[in-house]
């Protein structure tokens, strides 16, 4: 989180811009990427397991949820102990769109 | 985020916790409870006999009972009584044509009005009449279906809240710098420093326990929260998912022409423990009953058993041949059966299942005492600047409503079900009313006055309503302490004393809470004492 700091008043700009650099709003981002990032990540996680998991069908898509419930949980804690919070999205969002994307290549939303 | 990866995770931690707390006090208590819902039950339908009857008479009577009133019906489902259970309670499913319309004034029944139910005393065959009520159920339901709320939502939230839990577990674990010590550390009469290792010792205490208790009850209802894997998986055809993983019975074909009359069920069940080499059945369900194709669901009776997945047999109920059994279940199937029944802990015998309840007490305790935490550590914050604000307040009087308000909602609860008028009107909702009346007034009286004379008021308050449940249960009812303990009654009289039990703990809370004293700083201390010494020395 950097803040910007200036010994003169801050300019409308300036405080406008605080609005999405401040402290608070990188709470708010690592709180949404926890939580609607997390869920995002732990649906791909079920579908790439129900597709990508060699066995019966059905057993494979209960290892997926099993699997799912624990990324969820894993991808909040990385939300907040990442460095920044873009870094918090990415380690969120990319191992999701890679899972996607095999899962997509092995015939997932065909 | 915060300097650390450690400072991080404990501030992750604090807010995880305190954001869902109460509402996941509410389902730690609730769920707790749960564990004896079948007493708790019993002891609210005091006049239910204590027979114990063999399975066989109790299957005959219940099919005698049913052929006589629900003879039309298309499913009967039966639960066999068992030592936690005397009673037998009987359900039966009717055909769309004898659905009853909703009476004026009264809720819409729960599947259009199909479905008629029956307490049964397994000995003779009659219906028994007992007071209307939901008893330990209404406990069970609400842990995840709350109330007043639609039930998908309400496990939506019961799911995040569930979900909270789990990260703030695994937080609260990474918080600890020294998990073990902390094991065998508690600092007496230290104000924030006591409530944070109470906090460790309660939750470091029972720590599987609330990791397996919240994983597995996301897992519950893990197809609600995640349903895409099916979608992906089975797009054309979602039952067939159920049916190959959770490996149930296939579809019972429609009624057939004609009637014909079944075998006696004794021979059925015979055929059943026959076929498992001993083991008892549980219960059974019939479908299409008195039809040329009838056939019946034998289920095994829990307890040898981790999983909830019980192995059931199906029988044509007219020749008597076996039609179908379950199949053995793949790896992930016996997994989710074995995580959902440590959730339920069905298989628990009664050493086992005090444990169990011991555990979620103390689950119960750790919840309590961490949103205590918050409030005891950002009061000396609002201290100096000498006003309390809106966050903390807010907490006070939420931390008043649901620690020292629920236990007061709960004992109500019972209340209501020995002084409500038996003959009252959809009397189990009005119990219900007055679960969520007291609790209410908590809250209410939580935020009118946030401060610590409210707190040991309402506690002493619970205190009083479940130490003088005994003695209401003495006046109003027939099975007493002095009847069960005397008869050797465990169950009616454990409950009795259980809450004795209760209401000592609960008054002991509010006596500390009475006597306590903000402790005093080392820097505050010395000069005191300067101050002390200065006067003498003045005084000289």
């Amino acid at each position: 989180m950097d803040r910007s700091s200036s010994s003169a008043r801050p300019t409308t700009a300036q405080r406008l811009a605080s609005c999405f650099t401040g402290p608070g709003v990188g709470v708010l981002s690592r709180s949404l990427a926890a939580m609607l990032g997390g869920y995002a990540l732990a649906s791909v996680t079920s579908v790439f397991c129900a597709v990508a998991l060699p066995g019966a069908r059905g057993q494979a898509v209960l290892t997926g949820m099993l699997v799912a419930i624990i990324v969820c949980a894993c991808a909040a804690l990385w939300a907040f102990a990442a460095r920044t919070a873009l870094h918090a999205w990415a380690g969120i969002l990319l191992p999701a769109l890679l899972m996607a994307a095999v899962a997509r290549a092995l015939g997932a939303w065909a | 985020m915060k300097n650390g990866f450690r400072q991080s995770m404990a501030w992750l931690h604090t807010w995880t916790g305190l954001l869902v707390g109460w509402l996941l006090l509410l389902i730690f208590m609730a769920g707790t409870a749960s564990y004896y819902r079948e007493e708790i039950s019993r002891w609210m339908r005091p006049e239910l006999p204590a027979t114990t009857v063999s399975t066989d008479v109790a299957a005959a009577r219940a099919v005698q009972y049913l052929q006589a009133h629900a003879g039309q019906a298309e499913t009967w489902f039966v639960t066999l009584p068992d030592p936690r259970n005397p009673a037998m309670r009987l359900f039966w499913r009717n055909p769309e044509s004898l659905a009853k319309p909703p009476v004026d004034g009264e809720r819409r029944r729960r599947g259009g009005g199909r479905f008629g139910d029956a307490t049964v005393d397994p000995n003779t065959g009659d219906k028994l009449e007992a007071r209307d009520t939901r008893g330990g159920e209404f406990f069970y339901r609400l842990h995840f279906d709350l109330h007043y709320i639609p039930v998908v939502w309400a496990r939506y939230l019961v799911g995040f809240c569930a979900m909270f839990m789990l990260v703030a577990i695994i937080t609260g674990v990474i918080t600890h710098k020294k998990i073990f010590k902390d094991f065998f550390t508690f600092r007496k009469d230290k104000g924030l420093r006591s409530w944070l290792d109470f906090h460790n010792v309660s939750a470091v205490m029972a720590l599987p326990y609330h990791a397996m208790i919240t994983y597995t009850g996301i897992v519950t209802l893990m197809v609600m929260y995640l349903p895409w894997g099916i979608k992906v998986a089975y797009p054309t055809d979602e039952n067939a998912f159920f049916s190959e993983a959770f490996g149930g019975m296939p579809e019972v074909s429609a009624p057939a022409e004609g009637r014909s009359s079944p075998l006696p069920i004794t021979r059925l069940l015979e055929s059943a423990r026959a076929h498992w080499q001993g083991v008892d059945v549980s219960g059974f369900t019939v479908t299409h009953p008195g039809a040329a194709n009838a056939v019946i669901d034998i289920r095994q009776r829990d307890g040898r058993r981790l999983s909830t997945d019980t192995p059931a047999l199906r029988y044509d109920m007219v020749s008597g041949q076996l039609l179908s059994e379950t199949p053995a279940s793949g790896a992930a199937t016996a997994t989710r059966g074995v995580l959902y029944g440590l959730h339920l802990a069905r298989f628990a015998d009664w050493g086992l299942r005090a444990f169990f309840f011991v555990s979620g007490l103390i689950g119960c305790l750790m919840v309590a005492s961490g949103v205590v935490l918050w409030a005891v550590k950002e009061r000396p914050k609002h201290a100096k600047r000498s006003r309390i604000g809106f966050g903390l307040r807010l907490v006070d009087a939420l931390n008043i409503g649901a620690v020292a308000g629920l236990p007061i909602a709960f004992a109500a609860y019972f209340w209501g079900n020995r002084l409500l008028p038996v003959r009252l009107p959809e009397r189990a909702d009005a119990e219900v009313s007055v679960f969520f009346y007291a609790w209410a007034a908590a809250l209410l009286a939580g935020f009118i006055w946030p401060r610590r004379s409210m707190w040991t008021g309402l506690l002493y308050l619970g205190a009083v309503l479940f130490a003088l449940l005994p003695l209401l249960n003495a006046l109003t009812t027939q099975a007493h302490l002095g009847v069960t303990m005397v008869s050797g009654d465990w169950v009616l009289a454990g409950f009795d004393l259980v809450m004795l039990a209760f209401g000592a703990m609960l008054a002991l809370c509010g006596w500390r809470m009475q006597r306590w004293t903000p402790p005093i700083s080392a820097a505050e201390k010395k000069k005191r004492a300067a101050l002390q010494a200065g006067t003498a020395g003045a005084g000289a």
